[in-house]
Order: C-alpha cells, then sequence, then structure tokens
C-alpha cells in the first residue's frame, strides 16, 4: 500500500517536472531577454501646467505651435465603412493631416490601399508609408475608425515635448514584462520614435515582418517590442492632476463604471477635462461628441488657453 | 505481482496526474500574467478624497429652506475664468421647480439634484408628498398624467408665494429634462422680468400664439408668474384639462404672457424635446407629429441646435452625468468656437486682460501667420475691438485676430 502510495507521489512529482519543461521549451522565444538599458525610465507623460506655459517666450510659443502638428494614420477596413465615414466626418478633420490606411480599397471612400489582411504587416506598411510622406508634420497619431479622438487636447498634450525626441504614447498598459500602448486608444509616436522604428522594420531578427512564430502576439505588442529594441518605452498620458487621457471606453461607460463605483461624483471621478480618445462608440455617438466637444458649453465660462486652435474649413458639426 | 504491477500502475497514474494538473496550473498562471495591469492607476485614494471634498463642499454651498434649496455659490471650475457667468449669476436670478414623484426620486431626481440643478439660484422638488430629506415640496395631488397640471399649478402657486423675491425667472422642468442653466441666463439676459414674457420649445396648434413644449422645460417671468396665479384667483384660467402644457399656455395667453422665440442668432433652437442623439442624427419621419407641431422651422443635423442649448428632453441618469461632463468639464483646448454669440446689452464689458496672448495656430492647410490675440472672443463685442495689453514687461500685441477670406466667420 505505501509502494503504490509512494509510486502515485513519484509519478506525479515526474509528471509535473516534465509537463513544467514542455512549457518551458514551448514558450521560449529567441531574443526576447530584458536589455541590460533596463534602467529606470519615465512612465507618464504629464500636460503642461499653465505656470509652465507662461514662463515661456512669445517667439517660443509661436515656434511651438508650429511644430505641434498632427499627422494621423487611421487604419481601416471595408468591414467598417461606416466607422471609416464616420471618422472622416467627425474627428480626422481637425488632424493636420489625415490619412486612411485600408487593408484593401473600397470604392466609396479613399486610402491609400495596403492590400494586405495581417493586421501587424498592415501597420508596419502604413507607418513606413506615413514616415516617407509626413512632410513637415511630427507628431503621428495611429488609431482605428472605432475610437474617437480629440486632436486639439493631443497638442496640448505634447506641446512642449521635443519630437526629436522618441516618444510613444498612449495608455500604457503592461503585459508581464513588456510595457506597451494599447491600440484601442490611440497610439502617438514623435518623429523620431517613428525614425528608429522604420529602422528598425529591416531587421528580420528583431521585428519580424510575419509576427512571432509560436503564438501570435497582437500589433500592440508587436510595436512595443520593436520599439523597445530601438531604446524606445510605453508612456501614460495624462493632465495635471494624473487622469488618464487615452481612454478605450465610451463616455457613456465610464459614466456608467462611475455610477456604480462612485455615485457621490460622478462626473468628477469620470474622465479628464482635456481628454484625448474615446472608443466604442456608435457612428451616430460620434457625431454626438463632435456636438458635445466642439460646440455645446456654457456661457460665460471662458479659458484663457496658451494656444488658439481655429476650425477646419468645411464642416458644419463643430 | 499483484504488488509490482499495482505500484507501476499507481506510479503512472500520479505521473499523469502531474502533468495535467500542472499544464492546468500553467495555464491559469500565464492567462493571470497575460491579463494586463494598467500603468498609472493611482487615482482611487485621489477620487475617494475627491468624494469627500464634494460632500464638504455641499454642505457650504447650500443653505436649505423648508423645502428649497438656496445656492450659495455659484458653481465654480478650475482654471476657469468665469466673470461673465457669475454677472449673469447675479443679474438673471432663476429658480428651477423639477416635477417628480415619490417613486422617482432615487432613480430620476437624485440625478437631477447632483447635476445641472446646481447652476440655480433656487431649486425645488416638486412632488404629490412631502419629503423633508430628499427634500421636496408635497403639493397635495397624486400621481400620474392627469394629475401634471394641477401640480403645475400648485407648483407655481407654491413658487411665487414662498420664492417670488429670490428670484426673476420660474422654470419648470421634468426630472428627466436636463438644462443648461447658464445658457438660459444668456437667453433671458436681454429681457427684463418686469415684462409678462415665456420662453421654451414653442409648439404652433391649439393656441394663437402657440405654446411651450412642457417636457422641453418653460420659463416665466416674475410679471408672467404674476398673471399666471391672478388668473386663477380670477377664474380666468381654468383647473380642467389634464394637458399641462397646452393649458398653461392657454392660460398665460388669457392673461396677456407673450410666447417668445428662444432661438439663438442664428435661429438655431436652444429648447429640445428629445435627447441630443435624437436631434443631431435623427430623421424624423414625415408623418411624425413633430413636423406639425412645431413653431418654427425643423432642421435636421447638426444645425438643428444652438451651441448654447438650454434643454433636452427623456433623459436618462447616464446621460444625465454624460451631458453635465459635456457640457461643464470636456471640452477642445484652445478651440476657437465658430459660433461667436454676442454679449448681452447693458452687461459690464470686462476689459480687465491681464492674461498674456494666446498664440494662433492654423487649422489643417493655413500657416499661423502672426500672433493671434486673446482667446476670450466670447467677451468682445466686435472682432476688431480692443486689444489687450500683454502684462510681461509692457509688451504690445500684434494687430488683429488673422481671418483668412475663406473662414466662416459667425457672429
Amino acid at each position: 500500500m505505501l509502494s503504490e502510495g509512494s509510486s502515485f507521489m513519484k509519478g506525479m512529482a515526474l509528471g509535473g517536472i516534465f509537463c513544467l519543461l514542455l512549457s518551458l521549451l514551448g514558450s521560449f522565444t529567441p531574443g526576447m531577454q530584458s536589455s541590460p538599458e533596463d534602467q529606470h525610465h519615465h512612465h507618464h507623460i504629464k500636460a503642461p501646467t499653465n505656470d509652465e506655459l507662461q514662463s515661456l517666450s512669445e517667439p517660443q510659443m509661436v515656434e511651438l505651435s508650429q511644430k505641434v502638428r498632427v499627422y494621423c494614420v487611421i487604419m481601416v477596413q471595408p468591414k467598417v465603412l461606416v466607422y471609416w465615414a464616420t471618422a472622416k466626418d467627425t474627428w480626422s478633420k481637425h488632424c493636420d493631416q489625415a490619412v486612411f490606411y485600408s487593408s484593401e480599397s473600397a470604392k466609396a471612400l479613399e486610402a491609400v490601399d495596403l492590400n494586405e489582411q495581417d493586421e501587424w504587416t498592415k501597420l508596419r506598411k502604413a507607418l513606413k508609408h506615413a514616415y516617407d510622406n509626413s512632410g513637415d508634420l511630427r507628431w503621428f497619431f495611429v488609431a482605428r475608425p472605432t475610437s474617437f479622438a480629440i486632436i486639439e487636447n493631443l497638442k496640448y498634450l505634447i506641446l512642449a515635448k521635443d519630437a526629436n525626441e522618441p516618444f510613444y504614447i498612449g495608455h500604457a498598459m503592461k503585459s508581464g514584462e513588456l510595457e506597451y500602448v494599447e491600440y484601442e486608444s490611440g497610439i502617438v509616436l514623435s518623429y523620431e520614435a517613428l525614425r528608429r522604428l522604420v529602422n528598425v522594420f529591416k531587421d528580420e531578427e528583431k521585428c519580424p515582418e510575419r509576427g512571432r512564430a509560436l503564438w501570435k502576439l497582437s500589433e500592440e505588442k508587436q510595436l512595443a517590442i520593436c520599439l523597445k529594441y530601438t531604446g524606445v518605452f510605453a508612456e501614460n498620458g495624462e493632465d495635471t492632476q494624473g487622469k488618464g487621457l487615452f481612454n478605450s471606453k465610451s463616455v457613456s461607460s465610464l459614466i456608467e463604471d462611475g455610477m456604480s463605483k462612485n455615485p457621490l461624483d460622478v462626473v468628477e471621478g469620470c474622465c479628464s477635462d482635456l481628454a484625448i480618445t474615446f472608443s466604442g462608440m456608435s457612428p451616430n455617438q460620434m457625431q454626438v461628441m463632435m456636438f458635445g466637444v466642439y460646440r455645446l458649453r456654457p456661457y460665460g465660462h471662458n479659458f484663457h488657453d496658451s494656444l488658439i486652435f481655429f476650425p477646419p474649413e468645411g464642416s458644419d458639426n463643430d | 505481482m499483484k504488488g509490482l504491477s499495482g505500484s507501476r500502475c499507481c506510479f503512472y497514474m500520479g505521473f499523469l496526474v502531474g502533468t495535467l494538473s500542472l499544464y492546468f496550473l500553467r495555464q491559469v498562471w500565464f492567462e493571470m500574467s497575460m491579463e494586463p495591469l494598467v500603468l498609472g492607476e493611482g487615482q482611487d485614494s485621489s477620487v475617494a478624497a475627491l468624494a469627500k471634498e464634494r460632500q464638504a463642499r455641499d454642505s457650504n454651498n447650500w443653505r436649505v429652506e423648508g423645502a428649497a434649496l438656496i445656492n450659495l455659490n455659484h458653481l465654480h471650475h478650475t482654471g476657469e475664468d468665469s466673470r461673465m457667468a457669475d454677472e449673469l449669476y447675479q443679474k438673471v436670478r432663476i429658480l428651477c421647480w423639477v416635477m417628480t414623484g415619490p417613486s422617482n426620486l432615487q432613480t430620476k431626481a437624485r440625478h437631477v439634484k447632483a447635476t445641472w440643478s446646481r447652476h440655480c439660484n433656487v431649486v425645488v422638488f416638486m412632488s404629490s408628498v412631502d419629503d423633508p430629506d430628499f427634500p421636496t415640496v408635497g403639493l397635495g395631488t397624486g400621481e400620474g398624467r392627469d394629475q401634471l397640471y394641477w401640480k403645475t399649478i400648485r407648483a407655481f402657486h407654491y413658487a411665487l408665494e414662498h420664492h417670488g423675491n429670490d428670484a426673476d425667472w420660474f422654470l419648470k422642468a421634468d426630472d428627466d429634462t436636463f438644462i443648461v442653466v447658464d445658457n438660459l441666463r444668456w437667453v433671458l439676459s436681454n429681457h427684463t422680468p418686469e415684462e409678462p414674457l415665456y420662453f421654451g420649445k414653442r409648439f404652433k396648434p391649439y393656441a394663437k400664439q402657440g405654446y411651450m413644449s412642457g417636457g422641453a422645460g418653460y420659463v416665466l417671468s416674475k410679471e408672467a408668474l404674476r398673471r399666471f396665479v391672478e388668473g386663477f384667483k380670477t377664474k380666468v384660467c381654468t383647473h380642467t384639462t389634464p394637458v399641462e402644457d397646452l393649458a398653461l399656455g392657454q392660460c398665460l395667453e388669457k392673461m396677456g404672457v407673450l410666447a417668445m422665440d428662444s432661438r439663438d442668432t442664428l435661429q438655431r433652437e436652444t429648447f429640445h424635446p428629445f435627447v441630443p442623439e435624437h436631434h443631431l442624427t435623427g430623421k424624423f419621419s414625415k408623418s411624425f407629429w413633430y413636423w406639425s407641431y412645431c413653431y418654427y422651422p425643423i432642421v435636421e443635423g447638426p444645425q438643428c441646435c444652438s451651441d448654447l442649448a438650454v434643454s433636452f428632453h427623456y433623459v436618462d441618469a447616464e446621460l444625465m452625468y454624460t451631458l453635465e461632463y459635456w457640457t461643464y468639464h470636456l471640452r477642445a483646448y484652445g478651440y476657437r468656437h465658430r459660433y461667436r454669440p454676442p454679449l448681452p446689452q447693458g452687461l459690464v464689458e470686462r476689459l480687465a486682460q491681464t492674461e498674456r496672448p494666446a498664440v494662433g495656430t492654423a487649422g489643417r492647410g493655413r500657416t499661423p501667420a502672426s500672433i493671434t490675440v486673446g482667446a476670450d472672443g466670447d467677451q468682445s463685442k466686435t472682432e476688431s475691438g480692443a486689444k489687450p495689453l500683454s502684462d510681461k514687461g509692457g509688451k504690445e500685441t500684434l494687430g488683429k485676430i488673422p481671418f483668412d477670406n475663406n473662414r466662416t466667420a459667425v457672429t
């Protein structure tokens, strides 16, 4: 009896070790060691405070206002035609340049046809194209048309940042060892970050075009891995109070959360006044967002912002 | 023999069990490690602190007088210049009374109390039953559609009797109406409460001058309210019809109160009988009653609604908070609104603009020509008016705002 029991135990132990060995072999992917340059890097990017802006001279302010121009990379496909059309008719009008990149061409709407179905490959091609065609635009905002972005608030966040430094900003998430920016709430890249990225695209070992072998990582994580090789790390975009500016939920959804978690201060506890992105809204709700963001306001409450952004031409929903 | 094969058997069984159990354990661990932890979430403690702060603030801001909440301090938002709004708050005093009932207090009225009603000078929640805790006024009526006009009559009588001196204008709203009180003040600012006027979403049938939709909210001047009360005393107005808004409109017409046009300077409606999504994106079917009711032509799409919207109706709890967030919180930094509403006449123009001038940057396709000036266009009557001086060592700011030829400048 005892010998049977002990054999059973031995068997269990060996079985466990065997299983562990198998899984270790399976998950082993080359080149995933954390780099030695894993020193302390800043994880949060905060919007400039009023004092910081006041301290800038006028010529400095003019210079900044001219540099903070955004090239929007909007990844679409015919499957989401309604969202594509809505993005075109709403928030993307506030980008200095908005370019739609599609997996395949659609008769109804104009886009750069990537002729590609794989998500990661599409993103690579689009970013390369954006880099080659950005002209003198120095900031890149990557999103899908299911997101809604307030570009003016993005400009405010990156206002005092130098695009010749690598920046990779958004809603920063952590998956095991990897810190990445969530795709759904929008990805911000400075010119330098994109330059480094386009460079590392050429390295098939570090940044393979067809993605990593054993199990497909999402493109947002692939992006983070490639950028990490070039020394660019994900940073969380926040307002001066530390509230996140990039949201993967809609306002209604966040309000709903607030009503159950924070019923005494639903609006205060919800979202930042200068939020940059929301996601998960229907096309109609995005039209309503345009009204809520760019038009609806209480008379007599004014803000003395340091920059003025004019409304885009030929538009009537903002 | 048996013992040996038995232990062998047990060994294999053990091996199997070990493998399987660790496999499942590994899966679970793997899944848990893949669950992303969000960076930058130190907000929970600050949110709790905010809630405490809010409760303390509330007790300092409201004086409870019977069933009315008297607003002591006009609500202020950090980082904004609300001098204009403060001026209007003093000049255009509004009493908001909210039509509600005992069964709606926790589901609807509570959210009104937490959002837009905080911007009124005085707010009173009218119910059929007294509730000292909420607080609500008990009007001594029943509940239900057929009681609406009774409640309205009694509510207005109560308001004049108890708060006639606390306000100049008297607003009626439902517990599913959202009101932007600051915009209501702007609409009313060019009128005086001594005139017999009333504003709202104007409907045309059944009354010569039309009447105002009940759900979208309507507001009476003090004189209009006096005449309404007088009408019942002299039996000119009757208590019988259940259609509250029409009955009120007919009574006011008999008493010589004028139904006014509440649209903005671009003829866009300010009071709305439906939710924003419906007006902005919906297409009303041609057979829908709305087409034949509206006094002014219906505009579908974004121009349906003024930037300075005053009301929306059929607003559920979630939308209440959402609207409060959109109106008073969310904005586009530095955005120069297309619609530049004119300054109310007779208001002192605040010229003390000691803030540094803002720098203008172009929208798509345009390059900023020169430094533009001050973002407070709302306060200037004309576009080429006086420009503020910078306070940085007496530097003078440059010329006018550079308007492109094809810019859609709207006043």
